[in-house]
Protein backbone atom coordinates (compact mmCIF):
# COMPACT_ATOMS: atom_id res chain seq x y z
CA UNK A 1 0.00 0.00 0.00
CA UNK A 2 1.19 3.36 -1.06
CA UNK A 3 1.94 6.18 1.37
CA UNK A 4 -0.86 7.97 0.39
CA UNK A 5 -3.43 5.15 1.12
CA UNK A 6 -1.95 4.63 4.39
CA UNK A 7 -2.19 8.42 5.22
CA UNK A 8 -5.81 8.59 3.73
CA UNK A 9 -6.74 5.70 5.96
CA UNK A 10 -5.20 6.96 9.20
CA UNK A 11 -7.21 9.89 8.57
CA UNK A 12 -10.38 8.26 7.67
CA UNK A 13 -10.42 5.52 10.60
CA UNK A 14 -9.54 8.81 12.68
CA UNK A 15 -12.46 10.60 12.15
CA UNK A 16 -15.15 7.14 11.45
CA UNK A 17 -13.75 5.79 14.86
CA UNK A 18 -13.94 9.41 16.72
CA UNK A 19 -17.47 10.12 14.66
CA UNK A 20 -19.12 6.31 16.06
CA UNK A 21 -17.84 7.51 19.77
CA UNK A 22 -19.35 10.87 19.71
CA UNK A 23 -22.71 9.58 18.59
CA UNK A 24 -23.10 7.24 21.70
CA UNK A 25 -23.82 10.64 23.38
CA UNK A 26 -26.66 11.12 20.92
CA UNK A 27 -30.03 10.79 23.47
CA UNK A 28 -27.95 10.87 26.82
CA UNK A 29 -25.99 13.95 26.37
CA UNK A 30 -25.66 16.18 29.97
CA UNK A 31 -27.92 19.06 28.22
CA UNK A 32 -29.89 18.71 24.70
CA UNK A 33 -27.47 21.30 23.04
CA UNK A 34 -24.88 18.96 23.71
CA UNK A 35 -26.97 16.43 22.29
CA UNK A 36 -27.67 17.95 19.76
CA UNK A 37 -24.16 19.67 19.09
CA UNK A 38 -22.54 15.60 19.25
CA UNK A 39 -24.92 14.06 16.84
CA UNK A 40 -23.97 17.23 14.49
CA UNK A 41 -20.37 16.35 14.94
CA UNK A 42 -20.08 13.19 14.71
CA UNK A 43 -22.74 13.43 11.86
CA UNK A 44 -19.86 15.78 10.32
CA UNK A 45 -16.84 13.48 11.05
CA UNK A 46 -18.21 10.20 9.34
CA UNK A 47 -18.95 12.58 6.31
CA UNK A 48 -15.11 13.44 6.33
CA UNK A 49 -14.49 9.84 6.35
CA UNK A 50 -16.18 9.32 3.73
CA UNK A 51 -14.92 11.60 1.78
CA UNK A 52 -11.32 10.25 2.74
CA UNK A 53 -12.17 6.74 1.63
CA UNK A 54 -13.74 7.69 -1.71
CA UNK A 55 -10.27 9.36 -2.61
CA UNK A 56 -8.27 5.78 -1.11
CA UNK A 57 -10.25 3.89 -2.71
CA UNK A 58 -9.59 5.24 -6.38
CA UNK A 59 -6.02 3.34 -5.51
CA UNK A 60 -7.03 0.40 -3.45
CA UNK A 61 -10.65 -0.43 -5.24
CA UNK A 62 -13.70 -1.16 -3.48
CA UNK A 63 -15.76 2.09 -2.68
CA UNK A 64 -16.43 4.13 1.14
CA UNK A 65 -18.66 1.50 2.48
CA UNK A 66 -16.02 -1.43 2.00
CA UNK A 67 -13.08 0.40 3.30
CA UNK A 68 -15.01 1.74 6.40
CA UNK A 69 -16.40 -1.88 6.92
CA UNK A 70 -15.15 -4.31 5.62
CA UNK A 71 -11.41 -4.62 6.63
CA UNK A 72 -10.31 -6.91 9.63
CA UNK A 73 -10.20 -5.58 13.03
CA UNK A 74 -6.22 -5.43 12.92
CA UNK A 75 -6.17 -3.54 9.26
CA UNK A 76 -7.96 -0.15 10.88
CA UNK A 77 -5.35 2.95 11.59
CA UNK A 78 -6.75 5.04 13.81
CA UNK A 79 -5.22 6.19 16.98
CA UNK A 80 -5.61 4.51 20.24
CA UNK A 81 -7.42 8.06 21.46
CA UNK A 82 -10.13 7.92 18.92
CA UNK A 83 -10.89 4.20 20.34
CA UNK A 84 -11.38 4.57 23.71
CA UNK A 85 -15.02 4.27 24.94
CA UNK A 86 -15.27 7.77 27.18
CA UNK A 87 -18.83 7.96 28.65
CA UNK A 88 -17.77 10.53 31.42
CA UNK A 89 -17.99 14.18 30.46
CA UNK A 90 -14.93 15.69 31.22
CA UNK A 91 -12.58 12.67 29.67
CA UNK A 92 -14.77 13.03 26.21
CA UNK A 93 -14.42 16.96 26.37
CA UNK A 94 -10.62 16.48 26.50
CA UNK A 95 -10.41 14.33 23.92
CA UNK A 96 -12.51 16.53 21.91
CA UNK A 97 -10.39 19.48 22.83
CA UNK A 98 -7.17 17.78 22.24
CA UNK A 99 -8.18 15.45 18.76
CA UNK A 100 -9.41 18.75 17.35
CA UNK A 101 -5.98 20.64 18.17
CA UNK A 102 -3.94 18.00 16.85
CA UNK A 103 -6.43 17.49 13.73
CA UNK A 104 -5.70 21.31 13.20
CA UNK A 105 -2.35 20.86 12.61
CA UNK A 106 -2.79 17.77 10.80
CA UNK A 107 -5.32 19.66 8.27
CA UNK A 108 -3.15 22.87 7.78
CA UNK A 109 -0.06 20.54 6.74
CA UNK A 110 -2.31 18.98 4.23
CA UNK A 111 -3.53 22.36 3.05
CA UNK A 112 -0.34 23.14 2.62
CA UNK A 113 1.27 20.26 1.14
CA UNK A 114 2.43 19.24 -2.69
CA UNK A 115 -0.87 16.82 -3.23
CA UNK A 116 -3.68 19.26 -4.76
CA UNK A 117 -6.40 16.65 -4.64
CA UNK A 118 -5.79 15.92 -0.90
CA UNK A 119 -5.13 19.20 -0.29
CA UNK A 120 -8.60 20.77 -1.81
CA UNK A 121 -10.27 17.87 0.41
CA UNK A 122 -8.55 19.42 3.11
CA UNK A 123 -9.50 22.97 2.87
CA UNK A 124 -13.10 21.31 2.41
CA UNK A 125 -12.99 19.74 5.52
CA UNK A 126 -11.18 22.48 7.37
CA UNK A 127 -14.34 25.08 6.86
CA UNK A 128 -16.50 22.10 9.15
CA UNK A 129 -13.92 21.71 11.54
CA UNK A 130 -13.97 25.70 12.75
CA UNK A 131 -16.99 24.89 14.31
CA UNK A 132 -16.02 21.80 15.58
CA UNK A 133 -12.81 23.98 17.22
CA UNK A 134 -15.04 26.62 18.24
CA UNK A 135 -16.65 23.84 20.42
CA UNK A 136 -14.43 22.44 21.71
CA UNK A 137 -12.19 25.18 22.82
CA UNK A 138 -15.19 26.67 24.02
CA UNK A 139 -15.82 23.99 26.82
CA UNK A 140 -12.21 23.64 27.37
CA UNK A 141 -12.12 26.97 28.53
CA UNK A 142 -15.32 26.60 30.28
CA UNK A 143 -14.30 23.36 32.34
CA UNK A 144 -10.62 25.28 32.63
CA UNK A 145 -8.85 24.67 36.20
CA UNK A 146 -11.67 21.85 37.11
CA UNK A 147 -9.78 19.34 38.72
CA UNK A 148 -11.42 16.09 36.92
CA UNK A 149 -10.84 17.62 33.29
CA UNK A 150 -7.45 18.87 33.62
CA UNK A 151 -6.99 14.90 35.29
CA UNK A 152 -8.73 14.07 32.18
CA UNK A 153 -6.24 16.09 29.64
CA UNK A 154 -3.19 14.43 31.46
CA UNK A 155 -4.57 10.80 31.45
CA UNK A 156 -5.49 11.55 27.78
CA UNK A 157 -2.11 13.71 26.54
CA UNK A 158 0.12 10.77 25.40
CA UNK A 159 -3.00 9.69 23.35
CA UNK A 160 -3.19 12.94 21.69
CA UNK A 161 0.27 12.70 20.98
CA UNK A 162 -0.16 9.59 18.82
CA UNK A 163 -2.68 11.01 16.62
CA UNK A 164 0.15 13.45 14.70
CA UNK A 165 3.48 12.14 13.26
CA UNK A 166 6.32 12.99 15.41
CA UNK A 167 7.54 16.22 13.70
CA UNK A 168 4.13 17.89 14.38
CA UNK A 169 4.02 17.10 18.05
CA UNK A 170 5.68 19.78 19.17
CA UNK A 171 3.05 22.70 17.95
CA UNK A 172 0.31 20.25 19.31
CA UNK A 173 2.45 20.76 22.67
CA UNK A 174 2.89 24.59 22.21
CA UNK A 175 -0.82 25.01 21.30
CA UNK A 176 -2.41 23.09 24.36
CA UNK A 177 0.40 24.22 26.38
CA UNK A 178 1.40 20.51 27.47
CA UNK A 179 4.74 19.13 28.13
CA UNK A 180 6.13 16.85 25.26
CA UNK A 181 8.91 15.35 27.39
CA UNK A 182 6.94 13.89 30.32
CA UNK A 183 4.46 12.02 27.76
CA UNK A 184 5.44 8.68 25.83
CA UNK A 185 3.08 9.04 23.05
CA UNK A 186 0.48 5.75 22.69
CA UNK A 187 1.28 5.31 18.98
CA UNK A 188 -1.33 4.44 15.97
CA UNK A 189 -0.64 0.88 14.81
CA UNK A 190 -1.41 -0.21 18.37
CA UNK A 191 -5.10 -1.22 19.11
CA UNK A 192 -6.47 -0.78 22.82
CA UNK A 193 -9.32 -3.65 23.86
CA UNK A 194 -12.18 -1.22 23.30
CA UNK A 195 -12.22 -1.12 19.16
CA UNK A 196 -13.33 -4.60 19.42
CA UNK A 197 -16.46 -4.13 20.78
CA UNK A 198 -17.02 -1.27 18.60
CA UNK A 199 -15.74 -3.28 15.25
CA UNK A 200 -18.53 -6.20 16.17
CA UNK A 201 -21.25 -3.66 16.20
CA UNK A 202 -19.98 -1.69 13.42
CA UNK A 203 -19.79 -4.22 10.61
CA UNK A 204 -21.88 -6.42 12.20
CA UNK A 205 -24.82 -6.09 9.11
CA UNK A 206 -22.47 -6.16 6.95
CA UNK A 207 -20.60 -9.29 8.44
CA UNK A 208 -24.10 -11.11 8.27
CA UNK A 209 -25.63 -10.08 5.06
CA UNK A 210 -22.64 -9.40 2.57
CA UNK A 211 -23.38 -6.41 -0.14
CA UNK A 212 -26.59 -5.60 1.95
CA UNK A 213 -27.64 -2.04 1.07
CA UNK A 214 -30.08 -0.53 2.59
CA UNK B 1 -29.12 18.75 -29.05
CA UNK B 2 -29.74 19.96 -25.95
CA UNK B 3 -27.79 23.25 -24.70
CA UNK B 4 -25.87 24.31 -21.53
CA UNK B 5 -28.94 27.20 -20.91
CA UNK B 6 -31.60 24.23 -21.23
CA UNK B 7 -29.60 22.40 -18.74
CA UNK B 8 -29.23 24.97 -16.03
CA UNK B 9 -33.13 26.00 -16.68
CA UNK B 10 -33.48 22.46 -15.73
CA UNK B 11 -31.57 21.87 -13.13
CA UNK B 12 -33.42 25.31 -12.18
CA UNK B 13 -36.14 23.77 -11.45
CA UNK B 14 -34.76 21.14 -9.31
CA UNK B 15 -35.75 22.03 -5.29
CA UNK B 16 -33.28 21.05 -2.46
CA UNK B 17 -33.65 17.80 -0.73
CA UNK B 18 -34.35 19.50 2.58
CA UNK B 19 -34.71 23.07 2.53
CA UNK B 20 -36.90 22.79 -0.76
CA UNK B 21 -37.80 26.71 -0.71
CA UNK B 22 -34.53 26.74 -2.78
CA UNK B 23 -33.06 25.12 -5.92
CA UNK B 24 -29.91 23.64 -6.23
CA UNK B 25 -28.95 26.29 -8.51
CA UNK B 26 -29.71 28.61 -6.21
CA UNK B 27 -27.46 26.81 -3.27
CA UNK B 28 -24.65 27.26 -5.60
CA UNK B 29 -23.93 23.42 -5.59
CA UNK B 30 -23.81 22.79 -9.48
CA UNK B 31 -20.59 23.96 -10.14
CA UNK B 32 -20.55 23.70 -13.93
CA UNK B 33 -22.39 22.16 -16.83
CA UNK B 34 -21.24 21.18 -20.04
CA UNK B 35 -22.56 19.17 -23.13
CA UNK B 36 -20.56 17.33 -25.22
CA UNK B 37 -23.08 15.76 -28.08
CA UNK B 38 -26.02 13.65 -26.35
CA UNK B 39 -23.89 13.64 -22.88
CA UNK B 40 -24.54 16.50 -20.42
CA UNK B 41 -21.64 16.32 -17.68
CA UNK B 42 -22.79 18.48 -14.52
CA UNK B 43 -20.16 18.97 -11.74
CA UNK B 44 -21.60 18.90 -8.15
CA UNK B 45 -20.03 20.17 -5.10
CA UNK B 46 -21.43 18.90 -1.85
CA UNK B 47 -22.22 21.27 0.78
CA UNK B 48 -21.04 19.45 3.99
CA UNK B 49 -19.25 16.47 3.09
CA UNK B 50 -21.82 14.69 6.05
CA UNK B 51 -24.85 16.24 4.31
CA UNK B 52 -27.36 12.77 3.36
CA UNK B 53 -29.04 14.87 0.79
CA UNK B 54 -26.03 14.54 -1.54
CA UNK B 55 -27.08 11.18 -3.38
CA UNK B 56 -30.70 12.11 -3.62
CA UNK B 57 -29.50 15.34 -5.40
CA UNK B 58 -27.34 13.28 -7.73
CA UNK B 59 -30.09 10.93 -8.74
CA UNK B 60 -32.23 14.27 -9.22
CA UNK B 61 -29.58 16.00 -11.17
CA UNK B 62 -29.37 12.49 -13.01
CA UNK B 63 -33.05 12.34 -13.62
CA UNK B 64 -33.61 16.35 -14.56
CA UNK B 65 -31.01 15.98 -17.61
CA UNK B 66 -32.76 12.74 -18.93
CA UNK B 67 -35.88 14.43 -19.28
CA UNK B 68 -33.99 16.40 -21.60
CA UNK B 69 -33.14 13.31 -23.19
CA UNK B 70 -29.44 13.69 -22.91
CA UNK B 71 -27.37 11.00 -21.22
CA UNK B 72 -26.52 12.64 -17.52
CA UNK B 73 -22.95 12.39 -15.99
CA UNK B 74 -23.19 13.59 -12.61
CA UNK B 75 -19.41 14.44 -10.78
CA UNK B 76 -19.35 14.67 -7.43
CA UNK B 77 -16.09 17.54 -6.31
CA UNK B 78 -14.80 17.22 -3.24
CA UNK B 79 -12.69 20.38 -2.79
CA UNK B 80 -13.75 23.55 -1.31
CA UNK B 81 -15.38 25.23 -4.12
CA UNK B 82 -18.77 25.45 -2.41
CA UNK B 83 -19.10 28.03 0.39
CA UNK B 84 -22.29 29.79 1.93
CA UNK B 85 -21.00 32.71 -0.46
CA UNK B 86 -22.24 30.73 -3.34
CA UNK B 87 -26.00 31.01 -2.45
CA UNK B 88 -27.63 33.69 -4.51
CA UNK B 89 -29.31 36.65 -3.67
CA UNK B 90 -32.38 35.15 -4.62
CA UNK B 91 -31.67 31.60 -2.60
CA UNK B 92 -30.92 33.84 0.22
CA UNK B 93 -34.28 35.69 0.22
CA UNK B 94 -36.05 32.82 -0.55
CA UNK B 95 -34.36 31.48 2.79
CA UNK B 96 -35.81 34.30 4.92
CA UNK B 97 -39.20 34.26 3.58
CA UNK B 98 -39.07 30.54 4.83
CA UNK B 99 -37.59 31.40 8.38
CA UNK B 100 -34.32 30.44 7.49
CA UNK B 101 -31.98 33.37 8.15
CA UNK B 102 -29.34 33.41 5.51
CA UNK B 103 -25.72 32.63 5.94
CA UNK B 104 -23.51 35.70 7.29
CA UNK B 105 -21.08 36.96 4.35
CA UNK B 106 -17.55 34.80 4.92
CA UNK B 107 -14.85 36.95 6.46
CA UNK B 108 -11.45 36.90 5.08
CA UNK B 109 -10.18 35.10 8.16
CA UNK B 110 -12.27 31.71 10.00
CA UNK B 111 -15.30 32.34 11.74
CA UNK B 112 -15.03 32.75 15.39
CA UNK B 113 -17.14 32.70 18.57
CA UNK B 114 -17.18 36.38 18.69
CA UNK B 115 -18.50 36.58 15.09
CA UNK B 116 -21.33 34.21 15.69
CA UNK B 117 -22.42 35.96 19.18
CA UNK B 118 -22.53 39.09 17.64
CA UNK B 119 -26.09 40.52 17.30
CA UNK B 120 -25.15 41.28 13.72
CA UNK B 121 -27.90 38.53 12.63
CA UNK B 122 -31.12 39.77 11.74
CA UNK B 123 -34.48 37.74 12.59
CA UNK B 124 -35.95 36.30 10.03
CA UNK B 125 -39.75 36.26 11.31
CA UNK B 126 -39.68 40.13 12.60
CA UNK B 127 -36.51 41.63 10.96
CA UNK B 128 -34.82 42.53 14.82
CA UNK B 129 -30.75 42.55 15.06
CA UNK B 130 -31.81 41.63 18.87
CA UNK B 131 -30.95 37.97 18.44
CA UNK B 132 -28.17 35.67 20.06
CA UNK B 133 -27.22 32.35 19.84
CA UNK B 134 -27.95 29.35 21.24
CA UNK B 135 -26.40 26.56 19.69
CA UNK B 136 -23.55 26.22 16.74
CA UNK B 137 -25.07 23.37 16.19
CA UNK B 138 -28.89 22.72 14.87
CA UNK B 139 -30.95 19.70 12.97
CA UNK B 140 -28.53 19.59 10.39
CA UNK B 141 -24.93 20.01 9.30
CA UNK B 142 -25.79 23.33 7.94
CA UNK B 143 -27.82 25.44 10.45
CA UNK B 144 -27.38 26.78 13.76
CA UNK B 145 -29.90 27.87 16.26
CA UNK B 146 -30.24 31.20 17.30
CA UNK B 147 -33.27 32.95 19.51
CA UNK B 148 -34.64 36.63 19.33
CA UNK B 149 -34.56 38.50 22.30
CA UNK B 150 -37.68 40.73 20.08
CA UNK B 151 -40.44 38.24 18.98
CA UNK B 152 -39.19 36.16 21.82
CA UNK B 153 -38.38 33.05 19.06
CA UNK B 154 -35.83 30.70 18.49
CA UNK B 155 -35.09 30.38 14.52
CA UNK B 156 -32.23 28.67 12.23
CA UNK B 157 -29.12 30.13 10.59
CA UNK B 158 -27.40 28.87 7.53
CA UNK B 159 -24.32 28.33 9.05
CA UNK B 160 -21.45 30.32 7.19
CA UNK B 161 -18.83 28.30 5.90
Amino acid sequence: MSERSLLLLSIADDELILGWRDSEWTGIAPTLEEDVAFSSIAQNEIGHARALYELAATELGGDADALAFDRALDDYRCAPLVELHLLEWAHTIARRWLYEEADWIRIEALKAGDDTELAGLAAKIDREEVYHRIHAQMWAHRLGDEPRFRAAVEELWPYALGVLPAELRPELARRTGLQLETAGAVERGTHTSELEALWNEMTEVRRSVPGATW
Amino acid sequence: MVTAGEVWAALGEIPDPEIPVISLVDLGVIRDVTVDGGTVRVELTPTFLGCPALEVMRRALEEAVAGLGATPEVAVIQDDSWSTDRITASGREKLRVAGLAPPAPRAAGATTLVQLQSKAFRCPYCGSTETKLENIFGPTPCRSIRWCESCRQPFEQFKTI
